[in-house]
């Protein structure tokens, strides 16, 4: 009999290789449970929390608990089925229209997570007789949408506006559709994206624009629409995606459009169709958390001004950060073992972030990813930034 | 010169002599993730380099089938003469 699992002896080898070296698996830590949006309990002890992507702290928001109490009491947990069967409640429609709203579109489509919202929009958007333009640096979720979807894939240099058009060009005489995918904010790097220099090249070479702003709505821009409304270019943008599970603090996924056709989407696209819709707490939840956004644009100026904090701190303490200023921050080390044991330091000194390991990160050198809260106070941002150095000090660094 | 499975061949290979951890010894018939130690993503990433140098766009799925470099090559030179 062959062994099904043999394929996976190189993930075994480094896998074995990376926890003998630690102290603790990287890929098992446990929130024993938050004490409130920026600290948790890990290992026993209050640990300051700089790796949840919950970025304006809305998962601890007092009217989402509430409504999805409530809601909880009046409908039950959950729908039990498809959004086209039995698992479209008055609750799905509503949000869908309070999110078509806030995005000023016509069309809404909401998916169970954000990761079927990728998977979902783009593997209904296009098939094996179109192509797709992806940002080199595309989060999974956009790769194996792409996948799903059949169609001619090309890589395009990240951020990079020059080599997309170039390799628009080539494909000049290619009869089938073009989608151009790119996110708001890099989620591993927090680079920003030039979304304004991509409108320009899709509208003269005739393409789609498509938009994953995961990590940036209710971060970026004066509503919270995300690095598009920053830059002016929204109505150059085809399709939003996005997710709950971020700035909202939920779970859940979006697309915003004004092109009619996404209704034949809610009928051809597999991840949409194919899973139980969200559960009707959860939708509660989710509006409730989008009209604390709306009501408190005063959470993206203290987020904005936390991440310039974190963000000088880290580089005045001689640490290697991105370029851009975004809630995303990351800290580029060499070696994957001095990434582990730094890592490992600064839990032990209370304070998580994500360790990120090639090859989910680019260049392929390791990262240690902080996100940064509206909900942290200067003095938590400040305390990270001592501890990072301390550490970095210890190792030589 | 780039107009035979050789020529584009020894233009790769040229390319990946120039990072130090590949191994000297390698032809045409090396297989690009066994003997070169690529994972998935640096194989794209050193693809996007040689389509710079052809003026080629490599759909993703087509890597799916590429093992060696020769392999490579003839899929850039299938490619080359479909846009030509």
């Amino acid at each position: 009999m062959i062994d099904i699992f043999a394929k996976h002896a190189g993930l075994r080898a480094s896998y074995d290789g990376l926890t003998a070296t630690s102290p603790r698996n990287p890929f098992e830590v446990v929130i024993e449970r938050p004490v409130s949006a920026s600290v948790g309990i890990i290992e026993g002890r209050e640990t300051l929390l700089f790796g949840t992507n919950n970025y304006l702290g809305l998962s601890q928001s007092k009217k989402a608990i509430e409504a999805a109490v409530e809601t909880a009491e009046t409908m039950g947990v959950g729908t039990t089925g498809s959004r086209i069967a039995n698992g479209t409640f008055g609750l799905h429609r509503k949000l869908e229209a309070r999110l078509a709203e806030f995005f000023r579109r016509k069309h809404c489509m909401v998916f169970s997570t954000g990761y079927q919202a990728n998977l979902g929009t783009i593997s209904a958007l296009v098939n094996k007789d179109d192509v797709l333009l992806l940002d080199a640096d595309s989060h999974a979720s956009i790769y194996d949408g792409a996948k799903l979807s059949g169609a001619q894939v090309i890589r395009f240099r990240h951020n990079d506006p020059v080599d997309l058009e170039k390799r628009l060009a080539r494909l000049k005489d290619h009869p089938g559709a073009k989608l151009i995918v790119a996110e708001g904010i890099y989620s591993m790097t927090g680079n920003v994206a030039p979304l304004d220099k991509f409108v320009d090249i899709k509208t003269r070479h005739g393409a789609y624009l498509m938009a994953d702003e995961a990590h940036s709505f209710g971060v970026m821009g004066a509503h919270g629409r995300g690095v598009a409304e920053v830059q002016g270019c929204e109505d150059g943008i085809d399709f939003v995606v996005g997710t709950f599970s971020k700035s909202l603090g939920t779970v859940g996924g979006y697309c915003v459009t004004d092109h009619d056709g996404v209704d034949l989407m809610r009928l051809c696209s597999r991840p949409y169709m194919f899973t139980a819709s969200l559960p009707p707490e959860i939708i509660a939840a989710t509006m409730a958390a989008l009209e604390d956004m709306q009501e408190h644009p005063e959470l993206r100026t203290k987020l904005r001004d936390n991440a310039a904090r974190l963000h000088s701190g880290l580089q005045k303490a001689g640490l290697k950060t991105g370029e851009h200023v975004s809630p995303v921050v990351a800290v580029t080390l060499e070696t994957v073992d001095q990434a582990v044991a730094f890592w490992n330091a600064l839990l032990e000194n209370g304070v998580y972030v994500n360790l990120s390991l090639p090859p989910a990160t680019p260049d392929n050198r390791p990262l240690l990813r902080c996100s940064v809260m509206a909900a942290h106070s200067p003095e938590e941002i400040d305390h990270a930034v001592t501890v990072f150095a301390e550490v970095a000090r210890y190792f030589g660094l | 010169m780039t107009d035979s499975i050789t020529d584009i061949s020894a233009m790769i290979i040229e390319k990946l002599l120039a990072n130090p951890k590949v191994p000297r010894d390698i032809d045409g018939n090396s297989k690009i993730v066994e003997d070169l130690a690529f994972d998935s993503l640096a194989v794209m990433n050193f693809v996007m380099e040689i389509e710079d140098e052809l003026d080629v766009s490599v759909p993703l799925d087509k890597l799916a089938d590429i093992r060696t470099i020769n392999d490579l090559a003839a899929c850039l030179l299938t490619l080359k003469a479909a846009q030509a």
